[in-house]
């Protein structure tokens, strides 16, 4: 994972003094955001357009899905102090804390998964209606970033297991965490956009 | 070293070309189909605007291309030319051509905003003429609710008279386009769009889909007639009449069995001729035994299929296949004979008829005036 | 000029140099150098470039005569269909990510990009994508509901078949391609530029490159997710596009011109900086009002998203829609204005040289004005109503994305091709070249400006007699033809240069930027010792660079190793589309498969070994 040009970086580190990678990790974020953004503009464009049930107001569970978005946002927190162990060379801490944070975004997708499965036993399948596809489809991509996110933090827990992993590391757990934290915004937003402006 | 005049000489070219095709595209025609012969109040206005926009942009274009000109012939390197001074920019140059451009734009944009509010709205006309289009592949359909009447591909309307035409369509996306008449408007499924005019010359215009459609968009074409009152009047009271043959042309009933001693009525007299009579009995019949009926409409008739053109007048329209051929028997049986053929991928199916069947139908159908 | 030559004196050194290129067929599979990615970028791009101009040549030719029956309006549909996209996506951008990825580390004074085996996905991506979405003329047919892709058209019932789902695949896989790059072209500018090279003083194609990478990272994702809601509506039977279930057909519209619009320029600002490079080369001058031309290239692409439905003019948008657009639309010509005037303005007063790229500069400046001055006309909501859809939108476009991008690429070509190769192009063929081609595409499009408004609908297979329009389309199919001859007479040109052309040394024209320091072509590491920056045209500064970029005595740099993974990655994301084609889960399942091992493996193998 040390994708940065090592050529490059022998002539001059970087021109900003910020590493290539963060750099690319923001800019990244810059396109999701367009991404999100679109898929969200689909959602509220179909909001009440749906011409056959089940509608929203009978099927989102609120107060469920209030705990499962309070998970996930724990899980920017033990993201936080991941990264704090880990540039302390803490590594005991740093595997304590990437493991929960991974363990907290399963936490997230397995609350996802039973509220996909409760609404297609309520009979809201993703092409029972607009709603359907448009909720299928907007938190689905959420869910798949943070499945990746899962993978990812799963990944770098069992390098810091093997030992692989230090404090030299500790920008590409930073970028993790950029991706991660970015990820945990989304859900807030469309917490937000879903549940909340029912 | 090149004189600059030589850079010039090799230049002619491309001026020639220019002008070879400004002229070559300018003359021809007669151009039924032309935007910049406008027969409308709609066209008028757009062409006005167009006018308008065109004489900046000549202007626009000599002054620049003039000063590229001067540029290329007067600054090209000679032998004894000094080095060039190295200039970085110039503050007032940068704001004069920033604002030089604004002030041509506004004045591009006041009638354009203009023109928009004045078309792009719906009519205020209370007189106006409702017409309904509906897009289909390929071809129209015309509806006039308040007549009663429905054709396609032929559109009558009187002159100087506002028509207000409602648009839908029946599948994708397809545009209505008559550009003597007016700009386009996009016919939108699970849309309603609306678009208005009045002509002010009496013809007959061609119009055409202008958005990709499928297979044969090229084909999809239409013609508008614009007549006078009187005219639209005779049009619209023989597209009102039920198909020849039917209602009040229709042939008279068998004489009932009537009892002993009662009058025995008159027998009626048919009010076709006994040949005309022959090829309606014959051609209804082909018409339902053929399957034709799945997807065609002849008022009067048991013929009530959507899919497919209304035929209850089709004997009296200009056109067939959405204005692609002349109405004409021999175009109907090629028709007939082979749709795909004629309109490639359309939805009317080949069916096998034969030659004996094609010129009942084809009888028949160019009867129905 | 205080640039060395002393890199010749030493043999070791100048094996080094023709090392550049040097290796089997193996090496440019697993290269990571931004050199030789750049060049197949460029012979990839121009294979497909001439693969759209002979569907162009087939549209011409079967529009030649009235009612022609050359070509079927099906296979005609997929004809202009495949050139569009051909165009646009596997020809055009791509031959700009050629420039993008050999100039940029040479323009800022750096080594290569800032992520090199990200670069080599990029190129294999688009690869493994163009030939995806070509390879759909080999099975049942390719896209034909054009570029544009209107639902619902697209959809199962009217276009069943593959072929719509090989052009929504293809789109997305060449999507990852190109943000990818752009991602990666940001951060090379944003990090890697040379000591000095504050972002004021980097040369006017990297500016350009990085304002067209922004605007790449901002639209594709646009365009993604309409792609994807027609992927649904196709594979799965959602409803996002069928209006009986609720759903309406112009979101696709919406999403798809959001994309569309800035994708304009994404195709144009590159060109746009080639042309502010060889100007004030060729005018030995440098280029007149540099931040001006700057800040109108930023403006444009961050106007260019707020005009996207002008495309739209015609689906009723009601007055104040029209109205805004057409105001914002209008705006766009202003900075489009105040770069063409700054180029005119560099050329004023300077000491023009008529070689080549500046023939060509000359040409797109002149022919862009036209395509410029047509756009204005379609930027008033209400004269757009006749122009819209029909050949004078035609006519535009090809003003501007033929006369203006091609000429500035060709422009460009010229200019580099003896740093990319060593070689100079031949000046008397390239002469050929240029007439042949100016003349023929004037002669190609300039009557389509009347074919339109006379009222001729694009995206038309034939034309019925009496319109007429019989004249002027043969003239156009005639200019098409010479056209197409004009593009032979280049690509002789490459072939003969090549061979006999006269050896270029490391600055032939006099440029003014860091890539005319090094040799031609540049050895592998670029600058074996790294310059400093002092000014916008380093090499015209009094008594040039302060060091010897080539310095043979200067310890030669380590570069990244070769590695197959990015190749590999490219190729198993094609195999999940070819699955999904193919409508076969295995498949697809093996190309995520391939994916994840790649990834990994990428992740863990050392850059350098």
């Amino acid at each position: 994972m040390s994708e940065t040009a090592a050529a490059s970086a022998e002539m001059h580190h970087s021109s900003t003094g910020l590493p290539s990678r963060k750099l690319l990790m923001w800019a990244f974020i810059g396109s999701e955001c367009m991404l999100f953004g679109s898929l969200i503009i689909t959602y509220l464009v179909y909001r009440g357009r749906s011409i056959v049930g089940p509608y929203p107001d009978e099927l989102l569970n609120i107060p469920f899905i209030t705990v499962t978005t309070f998970v996930l946002l724990m899980s920017s927190l033990t993201m936080v102090l991941a990264l704090a162990a880990v540039q302390r060379n803490d590594m005991r801490q740093g595997k304590l804390w990437l493991l929960m944070t991974a363990l907290l975004g399963l936490v997230f997708l397995s609350g996802q998964v039973y509220e996909f499965t409760h609404f297609v036993h309520e009979g809201l399948g993703l092409t029972t209606n607009l709603f359907g596809a448009s909720f299928f489809l907007l938190t689905g991509t959420h869910g798949a970033h943070v499945f990746v996110g899962v993978i990812w933090l799963m990944t770098l827990f069992v390098l810091a297991v093997s030992g692989k992993l230090t404090s030299e590391n500790a920008e590409t757990v930073e970028i993790t965490g950029l991706y991660w934290h970015f990820v945990d915004v989304v859900w807030i937003v469309l917490f937000t956009i879903i549940y909340l402006l029912v | 070293m090149r004189h600059p005049w030589r850079l010039l000489k090799s230049a002619l070219p491309i001026f020639a070309i220019v002008a070879l095709a400004g002229l070559v595209s300018g003359c021809g025609g007669p151009y039924p189909q032309s935007a910049l012969r406008p027969a409308s109040d709609f066209a008028t206005s757009l062409d006005d605007l167009f006018q308008g926009i065109f004489f900046w942009a000549v202007i626009v274009f000599v002054v620049v291309e003039g000063a590229l000109l001067v540029a290329v012939f007067r600054f090209r390197d000679r032998e004894g030319k000094r080095a060039a001074e190295h200039v970085h920019g110039n503050t007032i140059l940068e704001v004069s051509w920033t604002i030089a451009p604004a002030l041509i734009l506004v004045l591009i944009a006041v009638p354009t905003i203009r023109t928009i509010w004045e078309v792009d709205r719906p009519t205020t006309d209370p007189d106006a003429l409702l017409i309904e289009a509906v897009g289909h592949q390929w071809w129209w359909e015309f509806r006039y609710p308040d007549l009663g009447i429905v054709t396609a591909n032929e559109i009558h309307v009187p002159v100087g008279r506002t028509v207000d035409i409602r648009l839908t369509s029946a599948d994708v996306i397809h545009s209505f386009w008559f550009p003597r008449a007016g700009g386009k408007r996009d016919v939108i499924p699970g849309h309603e769009t609306h678009l208005w005019f009045k002509m002010d010359s009496v013809g007959v215009f061609p119009g055409q889909c202008a958005e990709f459609c499928g297979m044969s968009h090229a084909l999809m074409k239409m013609e508008m007639v614009s007549e006078s009152e009187e005219a639209f009047e005779a049009w619209v009271a023989l597209q009102q009449k039920p198909a020849l043959g039917t209602g009040d042309t229709a042939a008279p009933a068998e004489p009932e069995e009537v009892a002993e001693g009662e009058d025995v009525p008159e027998p009626q007299a048919d009010p076709l001729d006994p040949e005309l009579r022959a090829i309606l009995n014959a051609g209804n019949q082909a018409f339902l035994g053929s399957g034709c009926i799945a997807c065609h409409r002849i008022e009067g008739t048991v013929a009530a299929g959507v899919l497919g053109p209304d035929l209850t007048h089709v004997g009296s329209r200009r056109k067939i296949v959405a204005g692609i051929l002349e109405n004409t028997p021999e175009n109907m049986a090629r028709w007939l004979q082979n749709p795909s053929a004629v309109k490639p991928g359309s939805l009317m199916p080949t069916m096998p008829l034969d030659e004996d069947t094609i010129r009942t139908l084809v009888a028949y159908l160019e009867s129905l005036k | 000029m205080s640039v060395s030559q002393a890199s010749h004196d030493s043999a070791g050194t100048t094996a080094v140099h023709e090392g550049t290129y040097s290796g089997g067929l193996w090496s440019w599979v697993t290269t990571v150098d931004h050199k030789r990615i750049g060049i197949m970028y460029a012979v990839f791009a121009f294979f497909f470039f001439l693969v759209g101009g002979l569907e162009a040549l087939l549209i011409r030719i079967q529009l030649g005569s009235p009612e022609s029956t050359l070509i079927d309006p099906d296979l005609y549909n997929q004809l202009f269909t495949m050139h569009g996209t051909t165009m646009v996506f596997l020809a055009v951008m791509p031959l700009s990510a050629a420039f993008f990825n050999f100039l940029v580390p040479l323009q800022i004074g750096a080594r290569d990009v800032a992520f090199p085996r990200l670069n080599a996905f990029s190129l294999w991506v688009f690869v493994f994508g163009a030939l995806f979405l070509n390879s759909s003329f080999l099975f049942g047919g390719a896209p034909d509901a054009g570029w544009f892709g209107y639902a619902n058209l697209t959809s199962t019932q009217y276009s069943p078949g593959v072929r719509i789902d090989f052009w929504v695949l293809g789109l997305q896989i060449l999507g990852v391609s190109s943000i990818a790059a752009a991602l990666n072209f940001i951060v090379t500018i944003i990090n890697l530029r040379a000591p000095g090279m504050s972002l004021m003083r980097m040369p006017l194609f990297t500016w350009m490159t990085f304002v067209t990478s922004f605007l790449l990272i901002l639209a594709f994702p646009a365009i993604t997710v309409g792609l994807v809601l027609l992927m649904f509506d196709r594979t799965f039977g959602t409803s996002f596009f069928n209006p009986a279930a609720g759903g309406d057909v112009l979101l696709w519209q919406h999403l798809f011109w959001i994309f569309g619009h800035p994708e304009v320029y994404i195709l144009l600002l590159p060109g746009l900086g080639i042309v502010s490079e060889v100007i004030p080369t060729f005018s030995r001058k440098p280029l007149f009002g540099y931040p001006f031309v700057v800040y109108s290239g930023i403006l444009i692409a961050f106007l260019g998203f707020g005009v996207w439905a002008h495309h739209m003019f015609a689906v009723g948008l009601g007055p104040i829609g029209n109205t805004v657009f057409s105001a914002t639309t209008m705006l766009i010509a202003i900075p489009t204005g105040v770069k063409i005037f700054n180029w005119i303005a560099t050329m004023w007063g300077g000491s023009l040289r008529f070689k080549m790229p500046l023939y060509f500069a000359v040409g797109f400046i002149a022919m862009f004005i036209i395509g410029g001055l047509s756009g204005v006309m379609h930027s008033s909501a209400a004269a757009d109503l006749q122009q819209t859809d029909s050949y004078f939108v035609v006519a535009h476009i090809h003003y501007v994305l033929f006369g203006g991008v091609i000429f500035a690429l060709f422009s460009g070509i010229y200019y580099w091709f003896p740093k990319i190769t060593g070689k100079m192009l031949s000046e008397g063929i390239g002469k050929a070249h240029f007439w042949l081609m100016i003349i023929s595409f004037n002669l190609t499009f300039f009557p389509q400006h009347y074919l339109g408004m006379h009222g001729m609908p694009r995206r038309t297979f034939t034309y019925q007699e009496g319109l007429g329009f019989e004249a002027m389309n043969l003239m156009s199919t005639i200019g098409s033809l010479v056209l197409g001859f004009s593009i032979l007479i280049f690509l002789w040109n490459v072939f003969h240069s090549l061979r006999k052309g006269e050896s270029a040394g490391p600055d032939p024209w006099g440029g003014a930027t860091l890539e005319w320091a090094i040799d031609s072509p540049p050895p592998h590491y670029n600058f074996r010792v790294e310059p400093t920056v002092h000014s916008r045209d380093p090499l015209w500064a009094e008594g040039g660079l302060d060091v010897d970029v080539n310095d043979p005595t200067a310890p030669e740099p380590h570069m990244p190793s070769p590695s197959l993974w990015p190749c590999i990655l490219a190729f198993g994301l094609v195999l999940a589309a070819i699955g999904a084609v193919a409508k076969t889960l295995l498949v697809v399942l093996l190309g995520a498969g391939v994916v994840v091992v790649a990834i990994y493996g990428w992740a863990f193998q050392p850059l350098e070994r």
